[in-house]
C-alpha cells in the first residue's frame, strides 16, 4: 500500500485492522479483513469495489448498521477519538445524524412514502431534540434551498412521490447534512439515477463538501464516478484492499493488477472504431410507431396520459446493432417491449421481412414470436427460481414443437456456448452468479434461432468486469450467428463499445440517430452533447488510460 | 440434498410428521384393536380413566368406550379435512389462476362470484347445505368445501396478479408458450409456498368445522367422530371431565401437526430457501 497522504490534514475517521465476520455459511468467513484506511478532514474518499467486495460493510460498521449476525472481529474504528466499535447502541444513536450524516442508493425507498419531505427533514432534528417545530421547518426550508431544489416552498410540503429520482437523492442529502455532520457516507447514491442527473448530484456533494468543510466517504463501484470526485480511492476486492492512495495516480498509474482490469474493462470513452454500416435490406423497419399509456382518472384525480412512443421510426440491417440511448422516462424499454410485441402499440407498423408484428395476435403472433427474442435487465427476476436452467432454455423450443429430449440437449449445447458448460442444465438459477444468470438469459434467447435479439439494459445490473465479458460475448454470437440486435442502454459508454449505429430517444421521441462514431464526435443535439458531457469520469485523469 | 433431508432440517416439521403419523397409525389400527362398534355400549356410564382393565380412557354417558370412538374418530377427522380441503382447492385454484392472470372482465366476473360466497357467514353456510343435503359423510365434506374455498381463490388470484409481470413470465410468453402453460408451469409453482400453508390451515379449520357440526347434531349418525364425542359430553363436563378432554386434545394435537407438516413442506418445496438454511 502506498502511504500518499502528503498533506498533514487532521484525520477525521480512521479504520484499522477492521475484520467483519459473516454468518456461518456465507460464501466467505469474513466480509472484510484486516482494512485500515483514513479519512481526513475536506477529502472526499471513494471506496471503490464491485458487488460482494465489502465496500459497504465498513460504512455500515462506522453507523453501528451493520446487518443481523454479521459483526466486527477486529481492529477499531476511531472517530474524534472514539472507538465506534466499544459503542453501546444509545451512544451510536447519537452520534448518528448529528456527527455522521448518510445518503444511501435508493431514493425510492429510503423515504417514508407517507411523509410530507419538510417533515421528514424536520424529524432529523426532533430525534436529536433541537429547536422548536417552527424553527425546524425553517431550517428545513433553508437545507431545500441549499441542495437546490427547484420551488423548495413547494418541495417542503410535497410527498415523495411527487419529485423525481434526482429530487429525491437531494432530499436525502438535505436530510443527512441537517446537522451538520463531519462526516458523510455516501453508499452508491447515484446509481440509481440517469447520467444527467447524477452529473448534478456528484457536482453538489462535491460542492457541499467544500463550502462546508466536511469529510465524504463515497462508496461505489464506477470508476468514472471515482475520477470525477474523488480526492483519495481505495480499492477493494474479496474484502482486502487492494490498493490505496491519491486519486489521480491511482487512475491514471494502477499498480494493482485487479485495479489495472477494473480499470480497463470499464466501457472506454474513446471515440468508437469506423464500422461498415451495410446497405443491405434491413430486417426490421418501424413506422411511425406511437404508444400512449393511460392511468384511468378516479374521483379525485384526473386520468393521465404519458406518450412513451411519439412517431417513431427506424430501420435496423440484417446483422447490424442498433443501440437505442436514453434516460429513464425516454419511451426507450416500451419501443422494445413494442418490438418483441409484450406491448401493445396503438398505431404503426412493425415490419420484420416484410411481415407486419403490429397486427398479428394470438396464434399467429405466437408463430412469428420465434423470430424476435429478448434478453432483459434483471438477471435475477428474468429466470423463474423453480425452473431447471435446461428447462428455462428448452421450453421455447418445446412450445414450439421441438421433443422435449432433444431440446433438453439443445439446451446444453447453448449452455456451452455462452461459457457455462453443459451440466449446468440440471441446476436451479440461484446457484449462479448475476453475471452467469445473464449468459442463461442469452443462451435462453438464442435457442429459438431468432433473426432480431432485443437487449434491454441487458448488462446494467452487472458489475464492470462482467460487463465487459457479456458484451464480449454478446458481439461473438452476433457474428456468429449473424444475428441484428437492438441493444437499449441508458449507458452511452456502452452503446459506444458494441453498437453500430445509435438512436437517442428523450420523452418519447426520437432526438438524434447516426453512427456511433457520428454520434460520438460530432452531436448535432444539444441533449445529445448533454449526455456525452454527463458521462462521469470523461475530462478526469481516466480519459487519458481509455 | 434430497427432498426429505431439507424437510427433517426443520425440526418441528418432524415433530408434526411424527404426530400426524401416530394419528394415522390410530386411524388404521383402530378396527384390529377395537372390532367392535364404537357406538356400542359395552360398560357402566361414567366409568373413570383408568378405573378398569380394557378402558384406559373410561366410558361415556352411555357405557361406549371412549378409546375406541377416539381411534375410530381419527379416520372420520382425518378423512374429512383431507377430502374438503383437496375439493376446496380444485375449485379455489383454479379461479383464483385465471382471475389472477387475465384480469379484466374476467376478473371481475369471477370475483364477484367469489363475494357472493364470502358475504355469507362460514358456518351458516355450512350449517344449511348440510340440512338440505342430508347429514353424511359426503355431504359434510361437500359443505364444508363449498364454504372454504373463497380464501383460496383470493390467495391464488393475489399471488398470480403479482408474478404475471415478472421478468420470466414474460420471457416464457416470448418463446411462444400458451396461457395454459404459463400458468401451470411458470406461476403456479411459484404460488405453491403460500397455497401450501394454506391448506395445512384449512385442513384444521375442517376438522373443526366438522366437529362443530356434530356438535350441533349435524354429524353423519353412522360414523364415529371427535365433533360428535365432545359434543355428546357438553352437558356432563362438569362430572365427566375425560369426555370433552381426549378428543378435544386429539383435534388440537392434529391440528398443530398438520401446522408444522406444512411449514416444513413449504421450506423443502423452495429451492432458494434450503440452501440459505
Amino acid at each position: 500500500m502506498s502511504a500518499t497522504e502528503n498533506q498533514s490534514a487532521e484525520t477525521v475517521l480512521s479504520i484499522r485492522d477492521l475484520s467483519i465476520a459473516l454468518p456461518k455459511g456465507a460464501d466467505r468467513a469474513l466480509a472484510v479483513e484486516d482494512v485500515s484506511y483514513d479519512v481526513k478532514r475536506g477529502e472526499i474518499m471513494c471506496v471503490v469495489g464491485e458487488s460482494g467486495s465489502g465496500k459497504s460493510m465498513a460504512a455500515n460498521a462506522v453507523m453501528g448498521l451493520l446487518p443481523k449476525g454479521v459483526r466486527a472481529t477486529q481492529g477499531e474504528i476511531l472517530f474524534e477519538g472514539w472507538n465506534l466499535l466499544a459503542m453501546t447502541e444509545k451512544q451510536h444513536r447519537a452520534l448518528r445524524g448529528l456527527k455522521i450524516g448518510m445518503i444511501f442508493q435508493e431514493p425510492m425507498t429510503a423515504l417514508n412514502p407517507l411523509m410530507r419531505v419538510g417533515a421528514q427533514i424536520a424529524e432529523v432534528f426532533e430525534a436529536h431534540g433541537q429547536f422548536t417545530s417552527k424553527e425546524r421547518q425553517a431550517h428545513a426550508l433553508e437545507l431545500l434551498i441549499e441542495v437546490g431544489i427547484p420551488q423548495p416552498e413547494k418541495a417542503i410540503r410535497a410527498y415523495p412521490f411527487e419529485l423525481s429520482g434526482g429530487q429525491r437523492q437531494r432530499v436525502m442529502i438535505a436530510m443527512a447534512l441537517a446537522l451538520e455532520p463531519i462526516l458523510l457516507i455516501a453508499d452508491e447514491p447515484t446509481t440509481a439515477l440517469d447520467v444527467t442527473t447524477q452529473a448534478q448530484i456528484l457536482e453538489l456533494i462535491r460542492d457541499l463538501q467544500q463550502r462546508r468543510g466536511m469529510s465524504v466517504m463515497f462508496i461505489t463501484h464506477d470508476f468514472g464516478v471515482v475520477a470525477e470526485i474523488a480526492n483519495r480511492v481505495c480499492v477493494m476486492r474479496h474484502g482486502k484492499i487492494v490498493e490505496l492512495g491519491d486519486a489521480r495516480p491511482v487512475l491514471e498509474n494502477p499498480q494493482d493488477s485487479y485495479t489495472q482490469a477494473l480499470i480497463a474493462a470499464i466501457p472506454s470513452n474513446a471515440v468508437p472504431p469506423h464500422r461498415e454500416t451495410s446497405q443491405v435490406a434491413p430486417l426490421l423497419e418501424i413506422k411511425q410507431l406511437n404508444k400512449v399509456f393511460r392511468s384511468r382518472g378516479g374521483l379525485f384525480k384526473p386520468a393521465r396520459e404519458v406518450r412513451a412512443l411519439d412517431d417513431i421510426s427506424l430501420t435496423l440491417a440484417r446483422g447490424e446493432t442498433l443501440g437505442i440511448v436514453g434516460e429513464s422516462g425516454s419511451g426507450k424499454s416500451t419501443l422494445g417491449r413494442c418490438v418483441v410485441r409484450l406491448e401493445h402499440p396503438d398505431s404503426g407498423e412493425l415490419l420484420l421481412d416484410g411481415v407486419n408484428l403490429s397486427q398479428l395476435k394470438g396464434d399467429a403472433l405466437r408463430r412469428e414470436r420465434r423470430r424476435v427474442q429478448m434478453i432483459f435487465q434483471d438477471p435475477y427476476a428474468s429466470l423463474n427460481p423453480r425452473t431447471k436452467v435446461g428447462m428455462a432454455i428448452a421450453q421455447g423450443p418445446i412450445a414450439n414443437g421441438t421433443p422435449k429430449a432433444d431440446a433438453l440437449k439443445q439446451a446444453g449445447e447453448l449452455l456451452d456456448m455462452v461459457g457455462l458448460g453443459a451440466s449446468a442444465v440440471e441446476r436451479f438459477p440461484h446457484e449462479f452468479s448475476g453475471g452467469q444468470r445473464q449468459r442463461i438469459g442469452i443462451a435462453r434467447a438464442l435457442a429459438l434461432n431468432p433473426e432480431l435479439i432485443v437487449a434491454d439494459e441487458a448488462v446494467s445490473a452487472l458489475d464492470v468486469s462482467i460487463q465487459a465479458q457479456v458484451l464480449e460475448l454478446l458481439e461473438e454470437l452476433k457474428q456468429r450467428l449473424s444475428l441484428s440486435l437492438l441493444f437499449i442502454t441508458h449507458d452511452l459508454r456502452v452503446a459506444a463499445r458494441i453498437c453500430d449505429r445509435i438512436v437517442v430517444m428523450q420523452h418519447g421521441r426520437i432526438v438524434e440517430q447516426g453512427s456511433a462514431e457520428q454520434i460520438f464526435l460530432a452531436p448535432k443535439e444539444a441533449y445529445t452533447q448533454d449526455l456525452l458531457k454527463a458521462i462521469p469520469g470523461r475530462e478526469g485523469p481516466m480519459a487519458a488510460t481509455a | 440434498m434430497s427432498f426429505f433431508a431439507r424437510f427433517a432440517q426443520n425440526r418441528g416439521a418432524l415433530v408434526g410428521l411424527i404426530i400426524l403419523l401416530v394419528i394415522i397409525a390410530m386411524a388404521i389400527l383402530a378396527p384390529l384393536l377395537f372390532p367392535e362398534s364404537p357406538w356400542r355400549m359395552v360398560q357402566r356410564p361414567f366409568l373413570p380413566p383408568l378405573s378398569q382393565d380394557g378402558f384406559p380412557l373410561g366410558t361415556d354417558t352411555m357405557g361406549r368406550n371412549v378409546a375406541s370412538g377416539l381411534m375410530h374418530g381419527a379416520w372420520v377427522s382425518l378423512l374429512i379435512g383431507l377430502v374438503s380441503t383437496s375439493v376446496a382447492l380444485l375449485i379455489g385454484v383454479p379461479l383464483g389462476a385465471i382471475a389472477g392472470y387475465y384480469g379484466g372482465l374476467i376478473d371481475d366476473v369471477l370475483m364477484r362470484f367469489t363475494e357472493f360466497f364470502q358475504t355469507i357467514p362460514n358456518f351458516a353456510l355450512a350449517i344449511v347445505l348440510v340440512a338440505i343435503m342430508q347429514p353424511s359423510i359426503t355431504s359434510i365434506v361437500l359443505a364444508i368445501a363449498i364454504v372454504s374455498w373463497p380464501p383460496v381463490a383470493r390467495l391464488v388470484r393475489a399471488e398470480f396478479m403479482s408474478l404475471r409481470n415478472r421478468e420470466y413470465v414474460e420471457a416464457a410468453r416470448l418463446v411462444g408458450q400458451s396461457n395454459t402453460t404459463i400458468i401451470i408451469r411458470q406461476i403456479l409453482p411459484n404460488t405453491l409456498s403460500p397455497i401450501i400453508v394454506l391448506a395445512s390451515l384449512m385442513v384444521a379449520t375442517a376438522i373443526l368445522l366438522e366437529s362443530a357440526l356434530s356438535f350441533l347434531g349435524l354429524g353423519d349418525p353412522n360414523v364415529m367422530s371427535w365433533g360428535y364425542m365432545i359434543g355428546a359430553a357438553r352437558t356432563v363436563i362438569r362430572q365427566a371431565w375425560w369426555l370433552s378432554f381426549f378428543p378435544g386434545v386429539a383435534i388440537l394435537l392434529t391440528v398443530l401437526a398438520l401446522n408444522l407438516v406444512g411449514e416444513g413442506l413449504d421450506d423443502a418445496l423452495n429451492p432458494k430457501l434450503s440452501r440459505e438454511r
